[in-house]
């Protein structure tokens, strides 16, 4: 038997669940080692760039980490605008009363900043512990122990290691929520895709009439986005706005759609005419995998001595147009090492997975991750039929005349959570409805917009690769265009046509007939997950340190 | 409770580590200053420590971590080598020693590694193992390291890339290359105490967890006390060292140094062909050269 190295508890990711887990062991003094795979914290983490505090969350980032606000965060979020857009008309809906709904306050972060002021926290709280943060360590599975239980990780540069409880914070690309079955990557109607650019604007204040402690956050739904299921947003940041858009994968599949392609139709918008101009400057482009909590997050998110916390749980809320992730990263981060604590006092660590499910779901946090009403929402509502009548009727004069006669009650009912928590997933919500708000509610909009957004190749250009040269990190296990073609137009970094990018067809003869074929460059790969989710792959990290890394994120 | 295996590779007892090194002119491009004979100009070009030296040091870190102990760096020069010391402990030492005086000045690899010899043995405890860098970016002569273990009377293991040291057994286990050839490598066990030249190709290796952590510990250790690094500094003159002026610096020097040829300029590392590829065939022959470079797939 190998004699591995043990700690009490092993953290795998330092982005905010794995900051907040480790920063509950360590108040209790428990032996914790956090390994990150990234050069630092925040260098593979993206988001869209709102972080909440609920009123109703047991944790909140400010509770564990008093300075967050003030060092980690750009700011504070104080306003919050829905554009329902149809053509040149806009309907805005100020949806203020849905963003402050439990809402003790909403900051919005670039992640690398974020992460890597985490990291410092963490790195002081778990070295007291006799532990620490170590950075460039990629886990690559779970370690089993002669019975088959989950004992430990193993990883790519260092010997595997045991503990008593394995906290996987590894993000929406977990290799840890694979390797042990909790999480799947199979069925795209499961996941949405975010694709954002970070521009660079330091005169944030002027043009949006901000003053610094407060911030803006504008939403965009309707027809501007070719049918596909999803919308747009713009949050301010200190010096910088973070735009972006959140597209269903299987919507996105469906309509063969190129999300960058999709991202610039909301950028050269005549609606964002009035804030940025031919001044326009991207930072960085970026794109993450996200987990739609409704169908993914997992019930029961552990086995043996492997708890899942935050996207490697499928824990990411879109509760409406608000999507809240990081947020219950951190509250089941906490929680996860809460129950270890208790368990640990009891001497049955063996129930701690057990003991952090119950409180998942006795802290409501389970509830808002997958609301009941969903369910029923989704048995009536979500099916083609029901969504041809709903469309239909949204649509038809009735529709459109009793939109007219709601009128700005509609803003209202946008306003209640409850009702956001149980959108069912169909196009009536994203773009049939706001397109005839806009139209019919609508005014026209002034503005005109003189952004011309660079390319894939420039934006891929722009982005820092460390590349583990000959070791690819994605193998593509079926090339034939049917399995994988999704990929060519789905992934962020690839598009139709573009040689420079992961994905691209290619005609080749066989038997004389000429057939589509998949071929996979990884050097441009942003590691968002789409492809391994889409297409026939064998998705894997790359090794610590190596592939992309984002300094803003 | 399982069996805590995060001790030290080996804790019986701590070990005595000595690094050498030395102050050479900064040869890089835009820091290096020639004359228009071709000749270099000391006073214009900064001194750094011999690049070959931080695979000593990373070598010295690497048996501090996994094998615990203590690491002394030691130089000999001008008192403006104080800096060089500086520099090796922002990778790592415990303790600084510089040799200096004018009567070591102008010394040869002889009357150098005579008065190394003798600090070395000045030292309480007396070392374990010495590492030393593969040859100096100026002198390159290779001959310091190999003179001071003769004089010391201690085995030496050069073209190290890698190395494991069992304090039980009090023995080193190293990896070498043979003929400098990276493709023939020779291990080798060696009784402490040892004098260890790494090649430019030695990696230090951290195969766990615990000694990740305390590399990092180690590591910010280190860096704080370089910015106070005069704390930590010894200067040894030649009385010191009980040591006859006749016997070290010029005056014990048996080289003579006939006539110093300009440095050649370096010839570039890159060559270019144009190719107008009009045809499939030659474009076909641009892939064939290229393949052997690209991924696996």
């Amino acid at each position: 038997m190998h004699e591995y190295e043990h700690y009490e508890a092993i953290v795998v990711g330092a982005g905010p669940g794995g900051a907040a887990a480790a920063a509950v062991l360590a108040q209790n003094d428990i032996e914790t080692i956090v390994l990150e795979r990234g050069v630092e914290p925040g260098s593979k983490n993206v988001s869209g760039g709102l972080i909440y505090a609920e009123e109703s969350s047991p944790y909140t980032m400010d509770d564990l980490f008093p300075e967050f606000r003030k060092f980690a965060t750009e700011r504070p979020i104080t306003e919050y605008k829905l554009h329902n857009i149809s053509g040149k008309k806009t309907a805005t809906f100020d949806l203020k009363g849905l963003h402050e709904s439990d809402t003790e306050w909403c900051d919005s972060v670039l992640r690398r900043k974020m992460d890597s002021w985490l990291a410092k926290e963490v790195q002081g709280m778990t070295q007291e512990t006799g532990g620490g943060l170590l950075n460039g360590i990629r886990v690559n599975g779970v370690l089993r122990d002669e019975n088959g239980k989950i004992e430990g990780v193993t990883c790519d540069e260092i010997d595997p290691i045991t503990a008593d409880v394995v906290i996987a914070a590894d993000g929406v690309t977990s290799e840890l929520a694979r390797s042990s079955g909790l999480m799947n990557w199979e069925r795209p109607e499961e996941w949405f895709q975010g694709v954002k650019v970070v521009v660079d604007l330091p005169k944030v204040d002027n043009i949006f009439g901000l003053e610094p402690d407060t911030g803006i956050a504008h939403l965009f739904s309707g027809d501007l986005f070719d049918g596909v299921r999803g919308g747009g947003f713009l949050y301010t940041n200190r010096e910088s706005l973070s735009i972006g858009t959140v597209f269903h994968l299987d919507s996105i599949m469906e309509k063969e759609a190129e999300t960058q392609e999709l991202l610039n139709k909301l950028i050269t918008h005549p609606l964002l005419g009035q804030w940025i101009d031919e001044e326009y400057c991207e930072l960085e482009y970026s794109a993450k995998l996200v987990p739609d909590s409704k169908k993914a997050a997992n019930p029961t998110p552990h086995l043996d001595r492997l708890l899942l916390v935050g996207d490697a749980g499928g824990q990411m809320q879109a509760q409406g147009p608000i999507i809240k992730g990081m947020n219950h990263a951190v509250t089941a981060g906490a929680l996860a090492s809460e129950a270890f604590v208790e368990m640990r006092e009891r001497g049955s660590i063996d129930k701690t997975g057990e003991r952090y499910e119950l409180k998942l779901r006795q802290t409501g946090v389970m509830n808002k991750l997958r609301p009941p009403m969903y369910s029923v929402v989704k048995a009536i509502g979500e099916n083609k039929v029901a969504t041809a009548i709903v469309d239909g009727l949204i649509t038809s004069p009735i529709g459109r005349g009793a939109i007219r006669v709601i009128g700005n009650k509609m803003e209202k009912l946008y306003n209640i959570p409850i009702l956001s928590m149980a959108i069912p997933d169909t196009s009536t919500p994203y773009v049939t409805l706001p397109t005839v708000i806009g139209e019919e509610l609508g005014t026209v909009i002034k503005s005109k917009n003189s952004v011309k957004p660079p390319g894939l190749a420039e934006r891929i250009s722009k982005l820092s690769y460390d590349t583990d040269i000959g070791k690819p990190h994605i193998k593509l296990i079926d090339n034939s265009y049917a399995d994988s073609g999704g990929a060519v137009t789905a992934c962020p970094v690839s598009a139709v046509g573009f040689g420079g990018g992961c994905y691209r067809v290619e005609e080749v003869e066989i038997d004389g007939k000429i057939e589509f074929r998949v071929s996979l460059d990884t050097q441009p790969c942003i590691e968002c997950g789409t492809c391994a989710v889409v297409a026939k792959t064998e998705w894997n990290n790359p090794r610590g340190n190596k592939g992309v890394e984002f300094r803003h994120g | 409770m399982e069996a805590d295996t995060r001790v030290m590779d080996n804790n019986s007892s701590d070990i005595d580590i000595v690094v050498l090194t030395k102050g050479v002119p900064d040869f890089r491009e835009g820091k290096v200053s020639f004359d228009e004979h071709g000749h270099l100009e000391r006073g214009k070009t900064p001194t750094v420590m011999n690049p070959n030296d931080r695979f000593a040091l990373k070598a010295a870190l690497q048996t501090k971590v996994r094998s615990g102990g203590k690491i002394t760096v030691m130089s000999m020069g001008p008192p403006g080598y104080k800096e060089i010391l500086q520099e090796a402990m922002n990778i790592y030492a415990d303790d600084l020693y510089l040799l200096s005086d004018r009567e070591m000045a102008a010394a040869d690899t002889w009357a150098t590694s005579i008065t190394i010899c003798t600090a070395i043995e000045k030292l309480d405890p007396k070392p374990d193992i010495i590492f030393a860098g593969f040859k100096t970016a100026d002198g390159e002569t290779g001959h310091t390291g190999p003179q001071t273990s003769w004089a010391l009377q201690w085995p030496i293991i050069t073209h190290v890339v890698s190395i494991d040291v069992n304090l039980d057994e009090k023995k080193i286990t190293a990896k070498r290359l043979v003929q400098g050839d990276i493709k023939e490598v020779e291990t080798v066990e060696v009784e402490l105490p040892c004098f260890v030249i790494p090649d430019p190709e030695f990696e230090a290796e951290y195969p766990k967890a615990s000694h990740r952590l305390r590399l990092q510990n180690l590591t910010e250790e280190t860096r704080e006390r370089a910015i106070s690094y005069e704390e930590t500094l010894t200067m040894w003159d030649h009385k010191e060292l009980n040591l006859d002026p006749d016997y070290i610096g010029l005056d014990g020097s048996p080289t003579i140094v006939g006539r110093v040829d300009p440095i050649p300029k370096a010839p570039a590392e890159r060559e270019a062909t144009i190719i107008n590829f009009k045809s499939k065939k030659e474009m076909e022959e641009v892939l064939g050269v290229m393949a052997p470079f690209a991924g696996e797939d």
